[in-house]
């Protein structure tokens, strides 16, 4: 036993590379679709092993390979997502065949995309090399976008295209930023591979000319930004959470928007080390506070309830790249603690989401009524999923929330005025939604779900003994990693 | 380097640049097709030209592949299917010809600004092809937002790409994300071609986004 944790161990940023990808594989020639569930979520399960033997071996950094204090928190949360959502999604799937809303052929397409997807995000949390990097991300982004448009419904074809087109342009200016950071770095370090490799850059960064980096910031903030989902480039985020699959939906807020997020910090590092250059926090800040309060007064308007969850990401990553951006050990601590607190909470409702549209036929806000009366577990599920994204204590995200306004308020008095209002909105509509959504008389047709309720469970229980108990161990990584982050 | 080879690389970005601009006002789809596969004939020609004054053969590849793929496979796959699909003929712009133009010319003068500033310090040859690079890219993105056809926004992206290649090669001994970069393109035309434009005209009757729209008004 303790030998294979130690080979684990000793090959684990290769496997943690190599199951997704060599799983997909295998998918794509496998039918019948419990034996593809199964192995989706066993394959995810090992990835995850493997991404938690990271803190026993951390290997030294590679030419296109980087494990660090800060990715590990990163593929950590990856990977846990990543195989709660696959045990999800295998009852999430089944109900979609027997409704026939697909095909066994879509059903070998989606797992193993979704299996491609991990390796993509896994690659672009690990890589060293800003090219790699890009690479991976627009990998992620074309996965996603077939996923969007699994259903070929009108719906779900228009969302995909809206999902390509904007992606792709925010995957254009962030390749644009990645060869001006090149640029930049040739004088200093020499023309080849050396000029892309991110710990190299970083070892240089006071050295490499600060204009073309200001530039090259403002390439990949709005390109990476766009992935993120900071307003003004979130057009594509509401529309491509409703109409895909609803695992897709959970991995998709949970996950990539956080994958982007790293790429928007690792350059942030790069131009903090550099004194020449301009501070990247305000312009992070800015687009996160204008991300949160825009998302925060749309909450009102929705009439879907993925729809509605969509623009709740939206206010969170805008309160994460605000926090990212105010910086400091604290704000910073913050942020990383707000970003693990989000995914873990976000997929929970779309896990209980997904069976609840399943169960009542239809994503409308106004068809859903009385669900703790006709569902309990989900819909007392949910009920605790939106206290917790909300803000509400005993939950995480309250603490995190909380130390977010209080270090604004540390640094930055005036701005807590404005980061205060868009939450208190953001608050306000979950609240109203949830009443309707939660109590009263049911409405509707209801049918029976099998649902799979372990995921959803524990991503609630980890948020809520986050919100009570941290364990110091956990507490002191994430302070180092803060301090990492200036 | 001497001044010929400047020459001969600022005169081929600098067509680059025209070419996008003549882009901006086709009004007719094959005539946009037959523009955006002379700018790809241009970019090879660009990216050759790199590669025979860099010393860098593998630059020879990417401009075989921009030259094959954007310049042939795809414009005969798109006027294909635009004769076969029945899609209007017409481009349908959100804005008028002329303010588009006025906008491009804006932005050109825009990335010239902006990038020779920036790059005081930098080897001559890279900051004039970044300049033009980064006003291939802007007009490539002016018309993504200034069109409202399916068709002519993959153009306007694609034509978008080629600034990135452009500004890529001009980038001396800049590793392997060429080639990557390519291969990436030629995914993303298959995928736009083979899926989504097969699909959208299955399901709706038309390739316009103006289509599209109604999704927002729809479902809120």
């Amino acid at each position: 036993m303790s030998e294979a944790i130690d080979w684990i161990a000793a090959n684990n940023v290769a496997l943690i590379l190599a199951i997704p990808f060599a799983t997909s594989l295998l998918l794509l020639c496998l039918p019948g679709y419990r034996l593809s569930a199964r192995l989706n979520a066993g394959s995810a399960f090992l990835t995850l092993l493997s991404a938690l033997s990271l803190f026993i071996h951390k290997p030294a950094p590679g030419s296109y390979l980087l494990v660090d204090d800060l990715n590990i928190v990163f593929i950590v949360l990856n990977t846990l997502v990543g195989f709660t959502t696959s045990v999800f999604s295998a009852s999430y799937i089944a109900h979609e065949l027997e409704i026939g809303r697909l095909t066994t052929v879509q059903l070998r397409f989606y797992h193993a995309m979704y299996q491609i997807l991990l390796f993509a995000m896994n690659l672009a949390l690990l890589a060293n090399n800003i090219g790699l990097m890009w690479v991976a991300i627009e990998l992620a982004t074309l996965t996603t976008v077939l996923m969007v448009g699994i259903y070929q419904t009108h719906e779900a074809l228009e969302a995909a295209w809206k999902y390509f087109i904007l992606g792709s342009v925010g995957i254009a200016l962030a390749l644009f930023g990645t060869i001006l950071v090149y640029m930049a770095a040739r004088p200093v370090v020499g023309e080849g591979p050396d000029g892309m490799i991110w710990t190299v850059l970083i070892g240089h960064a006071a050295a490499l000319d600060p204009a073309l980096l200001n530039l090259a910031f403002v390439f990949l903030l709005l390109g990476y930004g766009t992935k993120v989902g900071l307003a003004p480039l979130h057009a594509w985020l509401p529309d491509a959470h409703a109409e895909g699959p609803t695992p897709i939906s959970a991995v998709l807020s949970g996950l990539l928007l956080n994958v982007a997020l790293h790429a928007v910090l690792r350059f942030k590092l790069l131009l903090a080390a550099n004194p020449g250059a301009i501070a990247p926090g305000p312009l992070m800040a800015t687009m996160g506070l204008v991300s949160l309060i825009f998302a925060g007064f749309m909450l009102y308007r929705r009439r879907d309830i993925k729809r509605l969850f969509a623009y709740s990401s939206i206010e969170h990553m805008g309160i994460i790249a605000f926090a990212f951006g105010i910086g400091g050990p604290l704000a910073n601590f913050a942020g990383l603690l707000h970003m693990t607190m989000h995914s873990l909470t976000k997929s929970a409702i779309f896990f209980a989401v997904g069976h609840i549209a399943q169960a009542k036929g239809t994503q409308k806000l106004a068809d859903l009524r009385g669900l703790t009366v006709s569902h309990p577990l989900l819909g007392w599920g949910l009920v605790a999923g939106v206290v917790a994204i909300a803000g509400m204590p005993p939950f995480g995200i309250f603490m995190s929330e909380f130390l977010v306004v209080s270090s604004t308020f540390a640094r930055q008095p005036l701005l807590a005025i404005p980061l205060v209002i868009g939450l208190l909105v953001a608050f306000g509509a979950l609240m109203l939604r949830l009443q309707g959504v939660a109590f009263g008389e049911p409405s509707g047709h209801s049918e029976p779900v099998k649902a799979s309720y372990l995921p959803l469970a524990t991503h609630l229980m980890l948020v809520l003994i986050a919100g009570i108990y941290l364990p110091p161990p956990l507490v002191a990584w994430f302070q180092h990693v803060a301090r990492l982050l200036h | 380097m001497d001044k010929f080879a400047f020459d001969i690389a600022h005169f081929l970005a600098g067509s680059l640049v025209l070419v996008s601009l003549m882009l901006l006002y086709q009004d007719r789809l094959s005539a946009l097709l037959n523009v955006f596969a002379f700018q790809a004939v241009v970019l090879a020609l660009s990216v050759s030209w790199q590669a025979y004054v860099q010393g860098a053969p593998h630059l020879y590849l990417t401009a075989a592949i921009a030259l094959i793929v954007k310049a042939i496979v795809i414009p005969v796959a798109l006027h294909r299917m635009i004769r076969r699909l029945g899609i209007h003929r017409e481009v349908e712009t959100a804005l008028n010809v002329g303010t588009t133009m006025l906008a491009g010319l804006a932005l050109v003068a825009l990335s010239i600004v902006v990038v020779l500033r920036v790059t005081a310090d930098a080897g001559t040859l890279a900051r004039e092809d970044l300049a033009f690079a980064l006003s291939v890219v802007l007009l490539g993105l002016l018309m993504m937002v200034t069109r409202r056809n399916a068709v002519s926004q993959v153009v306007g992206f694609m034509s978008l790409e080629n600034g990135l290649i452009l500004a890529a090669t001009g980038a001396k001994g800049m590793p392997f994300v060429v080639e990557i970069s390519v291969a990436f393109s030629v995914l993303v035309a298959f995928i736009v071609i083979g899926i989504f434009l097969f699909r959208i005209r299955e399901r709706f009757d038309t390739v316009d986004l103006q289509a599209l729209d109604d999704l927002r008004e729809r479902r809120g």
